[in-house]
Order: structure tokens, then C-alpha cells, then sequence
């Protein structure tokens, strides 16, 4: 049954464009699968390495911008971004690793989170590279919205796909030992710096193509935007912590939510209500936060399946000796 | 060359003294036991050993090799395993994935990894518990899974700290059945205990300790009967 | 050099403050173990507070403290009873929720507070707002010599609180050992409620005395939240002392880079300085790399 629902939902976002014409709606669903690959790279290497990083839009800035350079500075095509970005940002999630992996729990999110800051002002001062506020302007190579979306499905597809492959093998054993005890995965064998490291350049390689998609598929970037605490960083947690967490199909799930929770605040819901609304859709994003740490810790997905172990696959009713079985 | 050697192995946290100049060898096929009161330095010789914490001077010899000063996760993989008296379960796995996990010690296949975790769950008896989430699980069978779990990173030294205790006594024979079968497999054993007849039944050689330092060394009978031991253990008259 | 000092008497008096939006920071990582990423918004809060006091009834800044920080306080202590302490109950994979929770309370106060007064830059013009004195040749601007003076003086309170009431005592004992502390009696909720409380109100003091020389708008929370924080590690997490000193120092890293090096990237410095501490002292604050 989930096993059909799945297939359906992927031959359904493969026809989506051809059903629905509206730029508008394929706007928003290009948003959306961006949003997938945010989400999941977040989630390996959080939901399952347990590494909660408070500065994703490190990657999703450098991916970025390493697009937007290609254009200005090299004059070649933002294009190249799309194969520049990923290995960029895992330079930066290299370097990232190296300072912030000696730390564990608070003090790991306070130094990604200042790192992301730190990036954030430089970008923005450094103006003779990124042109500083005034951002990087391209001129986007389709009119249509098609190519986008499909090529966004790509990226979607093969990074569910890759983190799918990835969590069943070795390497997610020891990322899910290492977030649940990294002490006692230390002493099975598990390098813990390796191993974290491995989660964080795989998350750093797919968030940096998706930096890289934004600027081509948006044609405008600027350093609060792709760089931003809230609109990226924390979005990217929401996603994944919405969804579920730690599990493959939760950040997709809560990608498609939040994108679209977020436009119908954005856009009044649609016009039906009144305007005013759409001034306090950052006000939403906010009690959405508090309303989902608060009463989804697990997501939809999470709380749906009610997993046991540490995939998503569905097993007969769980022995539990608490329940006295 | 001795199969295991600690050498003036000593530990300072501070101004405290862990463990102070301890030396002893542990022979192959051996059930070294080492003992002492609460707080008298055992789990911390452990750690040492394991590398979980820089020793302070002294050195650890592991088949003519030096353990000292190489990461926690090397020296499982140079072959010694250990179980951990507070329990480490990986709690939202299930007792399969925990034991599957250091199964990829030795290979990188996910198929060879679960066989050589059944393998080790069906030696430890655990056959029937394989899909219980390890949060789940009773102290005796957490303890049972941390035995089967450092088993299965093949170690040829296995340090048990504690494996007996908060077990009732039906589990508690089973354990020591256990670990005897686990002497026969080939794998040499440095076990801590504080259950008495456990280590008199178990072990060849005994250690005993207090305030980290030596007390005695010797067999089973020549620990119990000895004086200071005894001492350590109940006070001064 | 007389620049040089000069900077320097800047950077120690805004340091000042500083201390005491870190202290309010300090405390809630102490007893909670978690860093509050709305303690800027806290701030912020109280600052309108005080604007209004003395928009429309002319009371003076500083008498406002008397109003923001129990108002604070009490805005504090329900954040911390409905929002935060329901959370421990909560077994999810993602243990930092409860930091995730200070996120979405610092926007939904930042966007409360723009709804009211919309996004205008705002600042309390007092007779005294640029009023100096001279000593030597250096010149001291009076509010921030009165608030650096104040900032002490709340800091002295503050510690007198932590060491000789039994409140104080419980807090730290919290701060400590929690389970040792619940084990002795102390209720762990009530000590975690009055520590929000209590470090709210610390920042709506920073924020207060912040205004006759600072201007106001809604998102002025959130530099005030990576200041705090930067000030926490610094300090070495948890230690109170240790905010003061990191309190101190960002003041003068931040004046001295904004004259030397480069204005723009004044924000930029303290993150820096954080980022240097934890790379290349990871001994000097070893306790950091364990939980
Ligand atoms: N990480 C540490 N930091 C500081 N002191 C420590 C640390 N670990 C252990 N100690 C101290 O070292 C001494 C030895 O502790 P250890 O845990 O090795 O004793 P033990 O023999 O295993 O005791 P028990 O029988 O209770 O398990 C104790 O005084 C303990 O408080
Ligand atoms: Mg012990």
C-alpha cells in the first residue's frame, strides 16, 4: 500500500507539468522539490548523524554563488554553477567539519550557526566579489518554467535516491550510531570525525546544487537571501523536522508543506483572504516553528508510520517488552 | 612477548590519582579478573586501555604492539572489544542494527555484516530478540547485547566491566555460561566484577586493586585469602 | 594613541552592557543548557517598552527599567512554562528543540512587534543623549558612562541574588548538577521558569539603557542574539564571571575593528573572535567538547 502511494506520488509529480499549466503553481512546486533536496541533505546529516546544523545556508550560499561568479567573473555560464557548486560547498563543509566536529550538542549548532553568519557578512562586504547588497543579476536561459521543474525533479530524485542508498549502507549504521551514542561508536569501530565528516560533505555537495539551481532557475541572488538564518538554515530544519526526521521520506513530505504553507500566507491564501495577511507571513513562519517543535517533534511522517529501528520500512507489529509482549 | 601487557600505566584526573603505576600481563586464552572497591580505579584502567582517555604515563602492549596514544575506534579495530558498565545501548536501533553496526568492523557488506550479527545474537542466545528496539530492552539483555555487540567486531581481547550486575541470579548463571563458552571460542577475557563467587568461578588470575594501586596479584584462592584484600573490601577492624 | 584610548573607553563602556545581555544568556545556558536564540528579542521587547514609556508618557529611560525588566521578567518566566519546559517531555530525534523553540518565539516576537509599530527606525532623544564630559583628553559620553555605571551596578545585584538568597543558591545548585538538585528538593521547573525570567530581564536592562544611544527597529533583536551569544562562549558557557570579561571584549574588538579595520564588517569581528576561540584554544575551553 505505502509501497503503491509512493510510485503514484512520483508519477504524479512527473505529469504535474503537463496537468497543470499555470506558471504560478509550477513556481511553487519547483520551490518545493528545491526544497526536497535542502531538507533531506539537512536530514542525513542531522536526523541521522545527529548533527544539528544551524548553518546550512553556508552550502546554499556557496552554491549560489559559486553560479552567480561563473558569470561575473568568469563570464562563462551560470551553468557551470550546477557542477561547480556541489564540490564548493563541500570545500566549505570540509573546513566546516574540521572546526565545528571537535564540538557535540549546543556548542556544534552555535558554531555552524556563527559560521553561517560570519559568510553571510562577508558576502556582504566583500563587494568587489559578490557585488555585496546589490546581489548577482543573470538572465535566466528558459522562459518556461518546464525545463526548471524537471531538471529540479532531477536533483529531488537523485538525492532521495542517493541518501536512500546511502542510509542502508555501512555508512548509515555507523551515522546513526554516531548520533546515538557516539561514545559507544567509538568503541565499535567508528571513527566519529570520519564518519561525521562523510555526512557532512554529502549534505554540503546536494545543498550546494540546489544553491546552484536557485540562482539559475531565480536569476537573482543576493547575501540575505541565500545566506539567510531563518530563510534557509532554519527553513531547511522545518522541512526536515516537519516531514520527520531521520527518516527518508520526511523532508520530502514536509518540503511540499512548508513550501505551500508558506505561499498561502505569502499570497493571502491565494487572495480569498484579506490582504493584510499576506504582511504577516513571516509572523506564520514563526508560529509555525513554535507549533511544529511544540506538537510535531516527529512530523507527519514520523508520527504515521511509527517506525521501529531506524528505517522507515514497515515490519509486523513491533515487540515491545515495555508494552509487556 | 605477553599477549596483553599494562605497564606502569597511570592516570591523574586533576589532582586525583586513578590509577597509580599499575603493571600486569594477561596471557592468551586467559580469564584475567580484576577487582577492587567502588571507585578504586577499574573502569577507568578500561578506558585507558581502550584509549577512550589519554593516559597520564605508562604504556599499554597489545600483542607486542603499543595501544597507547591511537584513537578509541583503532584499537577496537587491532582487536579489542569491550562492554561498558553504565550500558551504551544505541537505543533507537534494534538489537540486529546494534550488532550489525560493529559487525562492519570487519567487512563493508551489508549482507556479511548481518549474517556475522545473527552468527553472534544466535551464540549469545538472543536469536528471539533481534527485532526489539534496544530502548526497550531489560538491563539483562542490554547487558547480553553489549557482550554480542563487542563479539562482533571480532576482538581477540574483551574487557567486561560489570556484565553481572542488576542481573537476577538465573541470568547471572546464564552470563557466566556465556562467558565461558566465549574463553572457548578462543577469545581471551579481562573481566571486572564485583560478584564474588562469579570471579572465583571464572577467572585464572586476579588482580586486585584499590585507590588504582596493586594490592595482590595471584590465583583465585590466594586473592580471597589475602589479608589486605579483605581488608580493601570490608575496612580495617 | 589618544585615539587609540578613546576607542578603547568606547569599547570598555559598551562592553558594559554588553555583560549584562550576556549575563541574561550565561544564566539560561548554565541552568538550561541551551543557547535562548531569542534573547535579542527579549531585548528588543523591552526596549519598545521603554520607548513607549517615554514616547507617550515622558518617563525617563532609565526609570523605564523599572517597568521593562519586571515586564520582561514575567514574559520570560510564561515563555519558559508554555513553550519550553513542555518540550522535555517530547522523546525526538532532534535533542535541540528546545533551542528551535527560542527561534520561532524571537520571530513571532520580532513580527508582533513590527505589526504594532511597523519597521520605522525609532530612538529616544533624552537631553542628555549626546551630552560628554572630559577627562584628560578623553571624552566620555554621559548615557553610556550612566548606563555602564548602572550595568555594574545591576551585574553586583545579580551575583548578590546568586550567592546569598536561597533562590539564588537553588539557581546555581540547578546550574550545577540538575539531577543532583532535583534529588535535594529543588523544583527544576520553577528554577528553570524564574532563570528565563531572570536572564529576560537582564537583556530588557541591557536594552533599556542601550536606547538613549541607540535607535530601534523591530529587527534589532537578532544582532543582539549573536552578540549574546558570542559573549556566552567567550565567557567559557555557564560562567557568569566569564560573561563580564567576554562581555568586555567584544565591546573593544568590536570599536577597535570598526576604526581600524573595516566598519562594515563590525558585526563580522566578534563572530571572529568566536570562531578563533574555539579553533585554536580547544584546550582553554575543553569543556566545550564534551556535553
Ligand atoms: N572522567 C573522570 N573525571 C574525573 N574523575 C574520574 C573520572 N572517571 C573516574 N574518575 C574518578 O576516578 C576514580 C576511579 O573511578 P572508576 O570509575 O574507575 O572506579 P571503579 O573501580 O570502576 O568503580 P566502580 O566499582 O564503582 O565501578 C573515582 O574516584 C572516580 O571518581
Ligand atoms: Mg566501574
Amino acid at each position: 500500500m505505502a509501497k503503491y502511494s509512493k510510485f503514484a506520488a512520483v508519477g504524479l509529480l512527473l505529469a504535474f507539468p503537463l496537468l497543470v499549466s499555470s506558471d504560478y503553481y509550477r513556481h511553487i512546486m519547483i520551490l518545493a522539490l528545491m526544497w526536497v533536496v535542502i531538507g533531506s541533505s539537512w536530514n542525513l546529516l542531522a536526523g541521522y548523524t545527529g548533527q544539528i546544523s544551524f548553518g546550512h545556508a553556508i552550502f546554499f550560499g556557496v552554491g549560489a554563488y559559486s553560479a552567480g561568479l561563473c558569470t561575473t567573473k568568469l563570464g562563462i555560464s551560470a551553468w557551470w554553477g550546477m557542477l561547480i557548486g556541489g564540490p564548493m560547498a563541500m570545500l566549505f563543509g570540509f573546513v566546516l567539519g574540521a572546526i565545528c566536529f571537535r564540538l557535540r550538542g549546543t556548542y556544534f549548532n552555535l558554531a555552524t550557526l556563527a559560521l553561517a553568519e560570519i559568510l553571510r557578512l562577508v558576502a556582504k562586504s566583500w563587494v568587489s566579489l559578490t557585488e555585496g547588497m546589490m546581489g548577482i543579476l543573470t538572465i535566466q536561459t528558459f522562459r518556461s518554467k518546464v525545463p526548471y521543474y524537471y531538471l529540479a525533479f532531477g536533483i529531488a530524485a537523485l538525492c532521495v535516491f542517493a541518501i536512500w542508498a546511502i542510509i542502508r549502507s555501512k555508512w548509515g549504521y555507523y551515522f546513526v550510531a554516531i548520533r546515538e551514542d557516539q561514545d559507544a561508536a567509538e568503541h565499535l569501530g567508528i571513527s566519529a570525525f570520519r564518519y561525521k565528516s562523510i555526512s557532512l560533505l554529502v549534505s554540503s555537495f546536494f545543498t550546494g546544487v540546489a544553491g546552484a539551481f536557485y540562482m539559475n532557475y531565480m536569476g537573482f541572488i543576493d547575501p540575505d537571501v541565500v545566506f539567510s538564518l531563518y530563510y534557509i538554515s532554519i527553513m531547511a530544519i522545518l522541512v526536515a523536522i516537519i516531514g520527520g526526521a531521520g527518516m527518508i521520506w520526511g523532508p520530502p513530505v514536509g518540503a511540499f508543506i512548508m513550501v505551500l504553507l508558506q505561499e498561502l500566507f505569502r499570497s493571502a491564501f491565494f487572495g480569498y483572504l484579506p490582504k493584510w495577511i499576506s504582511e504577516a507571513h513571516a509572523m506564520a513562519f514563526g508560529i509555525l516553528v513554535i507549533v511544529v517543535i511544540r506538537f510535531m517533534a516527529n512530523g507527519v511522517v514520523g508520527d504515521w508510520v511509527k517506525l521501529s529501528g531506524l528505517f522507515t520500512r514497515q515490519k509486523a507489529p513491533i515487540p515491545s517488552v515495555t508494552s509487556g509482549n | 612477548m605477553h599477549f596483553f601487557e599494562v605497564r606502569r600505566l597511570t592516570k591523574a584526573f586533576g589532582g586525583l590519582i586513578a590509577v597509580n603505576d599499575l603493571t600486569f600481563q594477561v596471557e592468551e586464552g586467559e580469564i584475567y579478573g580484576l577487582i577492587g572497591p567502588n571507585g578504586s580505579g577499574k573502569t577507568t584502567v578500561f578506558n585507558l586501555i581502550t584509549g577512550f582517555y589519554p593516559i597520564t604515563s605508562g604504556a599499554v602492549l597489545f600483542r607486542g604492539k603499543q595501544l597507547n596514544g591511537i584513537p578509541t575506534w583503532k584499537v577496537c579495530k587491532e582487536g579489542v572489544g569491550r562492554t561498558f558498565q553504565i550500558v551504551k545501548p544505541l537505543r533507537r536501533m534494534t538489537v540486529l542494527e546494534n550488532v550489525m553496526t560493529s559487525a562492519f568492523c570487519r567487512t563493508s557488506n551489508t549482507h556479511v555484516a548481518r549474517d556475522k550479527a545473527l552468527e553472534v545474537l544466535h551464540f549469545c542466545e538472543m536469536d528471539k530478540k533481534i527485532d526489539f528496539p534496544a530502548k526497550g530492552l531489560t538491563i539483562g539483555d542490554r547487558k547480553r547485547m553489549e557482550i554480542a555487540r563487542a563479539l562482533a567486531t571480532a576482538p581477540k581481547l574483551l574487557l567486561l566491566d560489570e556484565t553481572m550486575a542488576g542481573l537476577t541470579p538465573q541470568e547471572q548463571y546464564e552470563g557466566v555460561e556465556l562467558i565461558k563458552k566465549i574463553r572457548k571460542s578462543g577469545i581471551t577475557i579481562i573481566i571486572v566484577e564485583h560478584i564474588m563467587h562469579v570471579i572465583m568461578n571464572l577467572c585464572d588470575r586476579i588482580l586486585c586493586i584499590n585507590y588504582g594501586q596493586e594490592i595482590v596479584k595471584g590465583s583465585p584462592s590466594e586473592v580471597a585469602n589475602n589479608q589486605a584484600v579483605i581488608e580493601a573490601y570490608l575496612g580495617k577492624e | 594613541m589618544e585615539m587609540f584610548i578613546q576607542m578603547l573607553v568606547a569599547g570598555i563602556l559598551i562592553g558594559g552592557i554588553y555583560a549584562l545581555i550576556g549575563l541574561g544568556m550565561t544564566l539560561i545556558m548554565g541552568v538550561m543548557r541551551i543557547i535562548n536564540l531569542a534573547h535579542g528579542q527579549l531585548m528588543m521587547v523591552a526596549m519598545y517598552i521603554t520607548y513607549v514609556l517615554y514616547f507617550y508618557l515622558g518617563i525617563d529611560p532609565y526609570f523605564a527599567l523599572l517597568v521593562a525588566m519586571p515586564a520582561l521578567f514575567l514574559l520570560g518566566v510564561a515563555i519558559q512554562k508554555y513553550f519550553l519546559n513542555p518540550l522535555l517531555k517530547i522523546d525526538s530525534i532532534i535533542p535541540q528543540n528546545q533551542i528551535l523553540m527560542t527561534v520561532g518565539v524571537g520571530i513571532v516576537l520580532t513580527e508582533t512587534i513590527r505589526f504594532i509599530f511597523r519597521s520605522d527606525y525609532k530612538s529616544v532623544k533624552t537631553s542628555y543623549s549626546s551630552a560628554t564630559f572630559m577627562i584628560g583628553n578623553i571624552s566620555w559620553n554621559v548615557p553610556m558612562f550612566v548606563a555602564f555605571g548602572l550595568a555594574v551596578a545591576l551585574t553586583a545585584g545579580l551575583f548578590i541574588f546568586l550567592l546569598k538568597t536561597d533562590a539564588g543558591k537553588s539557581v546555581r545548585a540547578t546550574a550545577q548538577n540538575k539531577d543532583a538538585a532535583m534529588i535535594m528538593g529543588i523544583n527544576a521547573d520553577w528554577i528553570t521558569q524564574l532563570t528565563y525570567g531572570l536572564g529576560a530581564a537582564m537583556a530588557a536592562a541591557g536594552g533599556t539603557l542601550l536606547l538613549p544611544i541607540y535607535y530601534l527597529f523591530p529587527d534589532v533583536g537578532s544582532q543582539f542574539t549573536l552578540k549574546a551569544f558570542i559573549i556566552t562562549v567567550l565567557g567559557g558557557m555557564g560562567s557568569t564571571v566569564g560573561a563580564i570579561v567576554g562581555g568586555i571584549v567584544l565591546g573593544i574588538a568590536e570599536t577597535l575593528g570598526a576604526t581600524y579595520i573595516s566598519m562594515d564588517l563590525k558585526d563580522a569581528f566578534g563572530m571572529v573572535i568566536f570562531v578563533v576561540v574555539l579553533v585554536f584554544m580547544p584546550g582553554g575551553l575543553k569543556e566545550l567538547t564534551k556535553v
